[in-house]
């Protein structure tokens, strides 16, 4: 009993600790997203999307970040980039097409709030690792930018910023099939993307985002729907990423749309 | 065992070519600046280092403020020292500030020196996308404008402009964005371009360290800078400058030395030297411009080699008689080339060493041929000292000790014995455009300094050096490790 008494105190202390704004125990109103996004996403509206002139895809929707406790980047080796990405967190995560304001219940490493009057992780970081139940939404949204600033849809979101692990997910339309094409992606940290559910792109060590840092082999966007999804993890720094396709001669694909059904 | 010590002697020639001597650990080193025949570089703490000559660094240089990164410049007859006063957040916040003081003097013994009170020219808020540390800043040789490069990898590098008398942010000056995501940021400026350099990698992590040094050039000192393939130093480009070395890894926090036209360094810490326990130690190289990009060149490395004159394309010799190799005259019909194929010997030192006169041999230049009298073995003379990014070496032909040196008329010749002399001693600067400038530590009766400098086809003499002539350019061509 007294066993027991301790298990509900400590779940107690730590649902505490982990305050529902801190976690996305509540979905957030579309207003108060639009507001903490503001300057990096904006709520996607209208049916369909274009890639922008350089070819880079902006409208996707994303998860909440998971949790994923690094106080370092110098643990992304490939084979820890792979193993912290294909971890099972939620149900779907490399098939569903999620919508605006679906929840995902994820099991995930808690952390303490960042210390911003300090330059360093507070102490408590490097804790023994604790784990929480949070229930992480999936937003619609467009980049206000060529990239997608995850570390400020983490912060503007109030949800953690370092050591984590970001899922997206955007649908190409294509009137025929366009034949001989390359995703060419690049992120901070590290990232994997499927292409219609077969892995074409990987990235992995401590780097920061580039232009066409990594390109797939040739592929074909079929007529219809391809579902493109992304997940890039990273520790400390500034999480981002970005994604376009390539023709044969290195020119940006425009010629398709973008939506999230 | 004496061949024992030889080896080792080769050895530690050798590894002392690739980096500095003396003491030479720093991290995020500043440009190196001269003061009063001196050499001062300061790093990430509250210190930096001294070197009398170039080569030989140790502890001493004076700055406070601590922090992390900094950078320094002459201007008219002050020099301004400029620093990050965090190092930068890891996990954590960003707040941070960049600051500036001058002073009259970088020698801490100096009566004259002391710095005035830093003041506060740039900063960063506890979470915006900028982190106002590694500072670099550039003095624009066409307009006399003050610009400063700063940032890291959380967020932009940002571009402002100081007063170059003051040492302030220019009055309504606002930041520009021109760079994401790299350390070590700062300016250069040549034929028109501006160059913004920078680190991309992973800091602070030893001999794992990745860290690398890129640049992307633009037309204006307010970006956008653009790298090799197109893609702008925003969108992560950057083309590379210098990259890891066998055992010296991570090179970061370019600075940039021109010691006159034609002549110019690059320096940098390596993150970790494999030779002395994995420490940061400072790096200085070559910098040379290809195609108009600044590339880091390596560290000349002792071996035996031809010296061969750009002017001419002959190789430096010694005047002796030409000796004909003894493997047979060979026709080119059928049946000649009908017999078993045999690989000839080359010839041997033996065969000619006793023609050669036993005293002075002049110097000149002749026909590419690999001969004896053109084989030259160059080698670190470790206790003659050196000068901005290399030692002094004595330049031998290959299995004897005989020494090309320096007379006091300034003219070449060779000596049958290196005795250590001065003018035996050989500076060895590679150049901007790739090839070398090769001048004699002392030229006796001389001050000037003079470079080795082929006056005719054939005659090697010594001169002022001009980097615009042929005549004084070299390279060292055909490379054998010393025996």
């Amino acid at each position: 009993m007294r066993n027991i008494i301790r298990t509900l105190f400590v779940a107690m202390a730590l649902a505490a600790a982990v305050s529902p704004s801190a976690s996305g125990q509540k979905r957030m109103k579309d207003a108060d997203v639009a507001k903490g996004l503001e300057g990096y996403f904006t709520l996607a509206t209208g049916p369909q999307a274009y890639p922008d002139a350089n070819g880079f895809i902006r409208r996707w929707l994303m998860l909440d970040p998971i949790s994923k406790k690094n106080m370092t980047n110098r643990v992304f080796t490939d084979s820890y980039t792979r193993e912290a990405i294909m971890h099972q967190y939620f149900p779907g995560q490399f098939t569903a097409i999620p919508k605006n304001g679906d929840v995902e219940k994820v099991t995930m490493e808690y952390q303490p709030p960042v210390d911003l009057t300090s330059n360093r992780p507070s102490a408590q970081a490097n804790d023994e690792s604790k784990m929480v139940k949070a229930n992480l939404y999936w937003h619609a949204l467009d980049s206000d930018h060529f990239f997608l600033k995850l570390f400020r849809f983490a912060t503007g979101l109030d949800k953690t910023r370092y050591g984590v692990i970001f899922w997206y997910v955007t649908v190409i339309n294509c009137d025929e099939d366009i034949e001989n094409v390359r995703l060419s992606v690049g992120s901070n940290c590290g990232s994997m993307w499927w292409l219609n559910g077969e892995e074409v792109a990987f990235i992995a060590t401590d780097r920061h985002m580039a232009v066409d840092g990594t390109t797939s082999k040739k592929l074909t966007l079929k007529k219809g729907k391809n579902i493109l999804r992304g997940c890039t993890i990273n520790g400390i720094g500034m999480s981002e990423c970005c994604a376009r396709f390539l023709d044969e001669t290195g020119k940006p694909v425009t010629n398709y749309t973008i939506t999230l059904d | 065992m004496k061949n024992i010590a030889s080896v080792l002697s080769i050895l530690l020639a050798s590894a002392s070519a690739l980096a500095q001597s003396g003491n030479p650990y720093i991290h995020d080193p500043s440009s190196i600046v001269e003061c009063d025949g001196k050499y001062y570089t300061f790093g990430t703490g509250s210190g930096g280092l001294i070197s009398e000559d170039g080569w030989t660094w140790n502890s001493g240089a004076v700055r406070p403020g601590g922090g992390a990164a900094p950078d320094a410049i002459k201007i008219g007859d002050r020099y301004l020292v400029i620093y990050g006063t965090t190092g930068g957040g890891t996990g954590g916040g960003h707040a941070s500030a960049i600051m500036t003081m001058w002073n009259k003097t970088l020698d801490p013994d100096s009566p004259d020196f002391g710095y005035t009170e830093a003041v506060k020219v740039a900063e960063s808020l506890i979470d915006e996308d900028f982190n106002a540390i590694d500072p670099g800043v550039m003095l624009d040789p066409t307009t006399g404008r003050l610009w400063l490069a700063c940032g890291t990898y959380f967020g932009h590098i940002r571009i402002f402009e100081l007063d170059p008398r003051t040492g302030f942010r220019v009055e309504g000056n606002v930041g520009v964005d021109v760079g994401r995501n790299m350390e070590g940021a700062t300016l250069a400026y040549r034929d028109g371009w501006y160059y913004l350099l920078g680190t991309h990698g992973t800091c602070c992590d030893g001999v794992n360290a990745t860290y690398n040094i890129v640049a992307g050039r633009s037309r204006s000192p307010q970006g956008p800078f653009i790298d090799n393939v197109g893609r702008s130093m925003l969108e992560g480009g950057g083309k590379p400058v210098a990259t890891s070395d066998l055992r010296l890894i991570g090179p970061g926090h370019f600075g940039r030395f021109i010691v006159e036209e034609g002549v110019e360094k690059l320096s940098f810490h390596w993150e970790a030297d494999m030779d002395q326990s994995g420490r940061s130690v400072l790096g200085v190289r070559p910098l040379l411009w290809k195609d108009g990009w600044p590339v880091a060149g390596d560290a000349f490395e002792p071996g035996t080699y031809e010296i061969e004159s750009q002017r001419s394309g002959y190789a430096l010799e010694l005047a002796v008689d030409f000796i004909r190799s003894e493997n047979a005259m060979r026709g080119f019909s059928r049946t000649a080339n009908d017999v078993p194929k045999v690989s000839l010997e080359s010839q041997k030192l033996s065969e000619v060493i006793d023609t050669w006169p036993k005293g002075v041999i002049d110097a000149r230049c002749g026909f590419h041929m690999g001969r004896t009298w053109q084989r030259w073995s160059v080698i670190p003379v470790p206790e003659a000292g050196g000068y901005l990014g290399g030692p002094y070496y004595k330049i031998i032909i290959e299995g004897t000790n005989r020494a090309l040196a320096a007379t006091p008329d300034a003219e070449v010749e060779t000596v049958p014995e290196f005795t250590g002399a001065a003018n035996q001693l050989w500076r060895i600067d590679q150049l901007t455009d790739g090839t070398f400038r090769i001048m004699p530590k002392e030229v006796p009766g001389h001050s000037e300094p003079l470079a080795l400098v082929c006056f005719g086809d054939t005659t090697p003499t010594l001169a002022k050096f001009d980097f615009k002539s042929d005549n004084f350019k070299w390279d060292f061509r055909r490379f054998t490790p010393l025996k």
